[in-house]
C-alpha cells in the first residue's frame, strides 16, 4: 500500500458544504448576540448552574474527541507502525481544528474573553483548570508545528502569491525552507511532547469535577475519573479517526481506507476494553450499581452512555466481520464516539446537581446554535483543508458509470 | 526526523531542568489563617427585619432592589444572594406554634461563608479569589477571567455572575466588608446595623467560646451545634439555631475541604512535574528503540490483524 497525502482539488460548495455555510451564519449571529448581551442573553447559564452545554461539548468533547491526534501519532511515530500513516495526518488535521474551536468556545464561555491571557502570568497551582489550561495552550502550539509540514509540503518551491504580494515569493520560500530543515530533525520533541501534554490534559479534565464532591452524582463522582478520563479519551482516539475518515471518504467519494481501519480497531478491542473494565470495577467497588436502577434521568443517562456508548459496540468490535464491514464498523465507533460525548456530558452536566437550589438546566437556543455554529465551522475548515493541502491519501473510489 | 540516544537525553535533560526550576513548591497549598475574623449568626435572635441587607446594599454600592427593603412580603418567597445582593434574609416555619397557635418563623440570613480552606479559591484558575489572613475570602477582579470554575466548585451555591455583562462581568459575593474590617474597630456592614445583635463579629476562636457559652447556658434553647465550625473544615461564618438546621434550607456537607481529593491528586500527579518527565522519557525510549529497529520500514500490520 503506497502512502502519498494529496489536496483533492474537489469541488468545494457541494450541497453539504452550503448547509454548513448556513449553520455558521445562525451561529455567527448568536456569538454577535453574546457580545452584545452578555452570556444571560443568549444562554440559561445561572448562579447555580454556571457550566452547561459549552464546557460539556465545545470544551470537554472537543478535547475528548480530538484525541485521535495523539493516539495515531504515538502509533506511527513513537511505536513505529508506519502502516498506519495514511491516518496520522487526517487525525492530526482533526485534533488541530478540535482544539482550536475549544479555544474559541472558551472565548465564548468565559465572561472576560479578552483576559484569557492572564493564567499565563498568574499561576494557581492548586487549580485543576491551571493545569489543563496551560497543556491545551502548549499543546494547540505544538499540533500547529506538526501541521507545518503538511503545509511546506504543499507551497515549497511553489510559492506564486498574486499580484503586489508576489514581492513576498522569496521571503515566503525562504521561510518554509528553513521549517522545513529544522523541523524534520527537531519534529520528535513536539511528536513526545504532544502526547505527553495529551496525557495531562485528558486525565486533568477529569479531576476538574472532583472539586464538587457534593454536587456530582455518585455514579460519576469517582477518586479515578482522571484514568477514567485518560483510558476513555485513548480509546476513543482510533474510533474517532475512523468515524471521520469514513464521512470524509464518503462524502468525497474516496476510498474506504478500510485495510487501515480494520486493523486500528483491533486495538480498541483492548483499549476500550480496559476502560470498560475501570468503569465497571470502580462501580462495583464503591457499590455505585445501586443507583443503576432509580429511573431518573440521571441514572438513565448513565445507562445509555455505558451500554450504547461502551459494552454494546465492544462486543460488536470483538467480532472480525464487524471490524472487515465498512458499515458496521462504522456504526461501531459511532456508538463509542458518541458514548465519550454522552460522558462528558453527563460528568459536566448532567450529573451535576446543585443541592442547595437543585435547579434543573437545558441549553438555551442560543447556546445549541453557537455550538452547532462552531461544529459547522471546524467541518468547512476541515474540507476546506483537505481540498488544498496534502492530508487525505485515499485514492478516489471507482464510481461505475 | 533523526534520535540520537545522546540528542535526546541533551534535550529531555534540559527540558526536566527548566520545569524543576520553573516550579519552586507546587505542593505548598497555603494553609489557612490562624486566627481569621468571623460572624456568628443567632438565629434565635433574628427577627427578619433585612436591615443587614439594606446595609450590605449601601456599604457595598449595590444596585436598589426592586421591591424595597422595608416591604415584609419579600419572605414570603425563598431567595438566593445574586449579583444584585450579597446577602438575602429567608423565612422558614418550621413548624412550632407560639400561645396563640400561630406559627413561629425563623429567620436565616445567608451570604458567603468565608470557607477557612475556601473550594473556590482552590478552584480559581488565576488566584484571584484568595482566603485572608483576616479570614476573607477575596475577590480580586483585576485577575478574574471569568470562568465561573469558583461557582462550580461553591458547596454552598454563593458566587453569582454578571451574566448580563457582555465585556466586563464580575463574580459577586460577600465581601466580608473586607476594607472596613481591615481597619481597627471596623465592623461589616450587617453585623453593624443588626438591632437584635443577632449576628456578632469577632475572632472565630472567641465566637466559638461564645457559641459554646449561650448553648451552655441555655441548653433547652439552643440545639447543641454550631453550623460552620467543622463544616468543610470550618467557615468564618458560623450559625446557631433553635431549630435542626436541615429544617432551615441549610445543606450537609462533610467536614473534610471539598476541594481537598482534587488537590491531592493533583499535587501528587504534578510536583515537580514528575509525572510528565517520567513520561517523557519512557516514550523517548520507545521512539529510540523503534527507529534503531526498524528503520523508516513498512511493517505487515494489515497481515497481522
Amino acid at each position: 500500500m503506497t502512502h502519498h497525502p494529496y489536496p483533492l482539488k474537489t469541488r468545494f460548495w457541494t450541497p453539504g458544504v452550503v448547509v454548513l455555510a448556513v449553520l455558521m451564519a445562525a451561529g455567527a449571529a448568536a456569538v454577535v448576540a453574546r457580545f452584545i448581551g452578555g452570556i444571560g442573553y443568549v444562554s440559561n447559564l445561572s448562579t447555580a448552574r454556571p457550566w452547561g452545554l459549552w464546557i460539556g461539548v465545545d470544551v470537554a468533547s472537543g478535547v475528548a474527541l480530538a484525541a485521535g491526534g495523539f493516539t495515531t501519532a504515538f502509533l506511527a511515530h513513537i511505536v513505529g507502525r508506519h502502516y498506519f500513516e495514511p491516518v496520522v495526518r487526517p487525525a492530526l488535521l482533526t485534533a488541530m481544528l478540535g482544539y482550536t474551536f475549544v479555544v474559541l468556545g472558551l472565548l465564548i464561555d468565559i465572561g472576560r474573553s479578552w483576559a484569557i491571557w492572564k493564567p499565563m502570568i498568574f499561576w494557581n497551582f492548586n487549580s485543576v483548570l491551571f493545569e489543563v489550561a496551560m497543556c491545551v495552550m502548549f499543546y494547540l502550539n505544538v499540533l500547529y508545528i506538526e501541521f507545518v509540514p503538511v503545509v511546506v509540503e504543499q507551497f515549497k518551491g511553489r510559492m506564486n502569491l498574486p499580484g503586489p504580494l508576489a514581492a513576498l515569493n522569496g521571503l515566503a520560500e525562504t521561510l518554509l525552507g528553513l521549517a522545513d530543515r529544522i523541523l524534520g530533525k527537531i519534529m520528535w520533541i513536539f511528536i513526545i511532547a504532544g502526547v505527553v501534554l495529551s496525557c495531562m490534559h485528558q486525565s486533568s479534565l477529569g479531576s476538574l469535577m472532583l472539586v464538587a464532591p457534593t454536587k456530582v452524582h455518585p455514579l460519576w463522582y469517582t477518586p479515578i475519573l482522571p484514568l477514567l478520563f485518560l483510558t476513555s479519551a485513548i480509546a476513543v482516539g482510533y474510533p474517532m479517526v475512523v468515524f471521520e475518515t469514513t464521512l470524509a471518504t464518503t462524502s468525497l467519494k474516496l476510498d474506504g481506507e478500510m485495510r487501515v481501519l480494520s486493523p486500528l480497531t483491533r486495538l480498541t478491542v483492548y483499549l476500550l476494553g480496559l476502560y470498560m473494565a475501570l468503569k465497571i470495577g470502580d462501580m462495583v467497588v464503591r457499590g455505585t450499581y445501586v443507583h443503576l436502577l432509580e429511573g431518573t434521568a440521571q441514572t438513565n443517562a448513565f445507562l445509555a452512555e455505558m451500554i450504547l456508548g461502551v459494552i454494546v459496540p465492544w462486543l460488536m468490535l470483538l467480532s472480525e466481520r464487524v471490524r472487515r464491514n465498512r458499515r458496521a464498523l462504522f456504526a461501531a465507533c459511532t456508538m463509542i464516539v458518541g458514548g465519550v460525548l454522552l460522558n462528558r456530558i453527563n460528568v459536566f452536566v448532567v450529573a451535576y446537581k446543585p443541592p442547595v437550589s437543585e435547579s434543573s438546566y437545558f441549553p438555551a437556543v442560543g447556546e445549541i446554535l453557537i455550538t452547532v455554529g462552531l461544529i459547522s465551522t471546524l467541518m468547512f475548515i476541515y474540507r476546506f483543508l483537505v481540498t488544498h493541502l496534502p492530508v487525505l491519501s485515499a485514492p478516489a473510489r471507482e464510481v461505475s458509470s | 526526523m533523526k534520535l540520537t540516544r545522546r540528542g535526546f537525553f541533551k534535550i529531555a535533560g534540559a527540558t526536566g531542568a527548566a520545569a524543576a526550576a520553573s516550579r519552586s513548591d507546587p505542593a505548598a497549598a497555603s494553609p489557612p489563617p490562624e486566627d481569621p475574623y468571623g460572624c456568628l449568626v443567632d438565629l434565635t435572635r433574628c427577627i427578619g427585619c433585612r436591615k443587614c441587607e439594606d446595609a450590605c446594599n449601601r456599604v457595598n454600592g449595590l444596585p436598589p432592589p426592586e421591591r424595597p427593603f422595608e416591604d415584609p412580603t419579600v419572605l414570603n418567597r425563598l431567595r438566593r444572594p445574586d449579583e444584585r445582593a450579597f446577602t438575602v434574609v429567608n423565612r422558614y416555619f418550621p413548624g412550632q406554634l407560639d400561645a396563640s397557635n400561630q406559627l413561629v418563623p425563623t429567620f436565616v440570613k445567608i451570604q458567603c461563608m468565608h470557607c477557612q480552606e475556601p473550594a473556590c479559591a482552590s478552584a480559581c484558575i488565576v488566584g484571584a479569589l484568595t482566603k485572608k489572613e483576616n479570614g476573607t475570602v477575596h475577590y480580586d477582579v483585576t485577575r478574574c477571567i471569568g470562568c465561573r470554575y469558583c461557582m462550580v466548585a461553591c458547596p454552598f451555591e454563593i458566587p453569582a455572575y454578571e451574566y448580563h455583562d457582555p465585556i466586563t462581568p464580575r463574580v459577586m459575593k460577600c465581601t466580608f466588608c473586607f476594607e472596613r474590617i481591615s481597619k481597627e474597630g471596623g465592623l461589616p456592614g450587617c453585623a453593624e446595623i443588626c438591632p437584635t445583635e443577632a449576628i456578632t463579629f469577632g475572632r472565630r476562636k472567641t465566637l466559638l467560646e461564645v457559641a459554646r457559652k449561650r448553648i451552655g447556658e441555655n441548653p433547652a434553647r439552643y440545639l447543641d451545634r454550631i453550623y460552620g465550625e467543622k463544616e468543610v473544615g470550618g467557615t468564618s461564618w458560623m450559625y446557631i439555631s433553635a431549630v435542626p438546621f436541615e429544617k432551615l434550607g441549610f445543606i450537609d456537607v462533610p467536614d473534610k475541604p471539598t476541594p481537598k481529593l482534587a488537590e491531592t491528586i493533583q499535587h501528587t500527579l504534578f510536583s515537580y512535574l514528575w509525572s510528565p518527565i517520567v513520561l517523557y522519557g519512557l516514550l523517548g525510549g520507545i521512539m529510540w528503540t523503534s527507529r534503531k529497529n526498524r528503520p523508516e520500514s513498512e511493517d505487515e500490520e494489515g497481515d497481522r490483524r
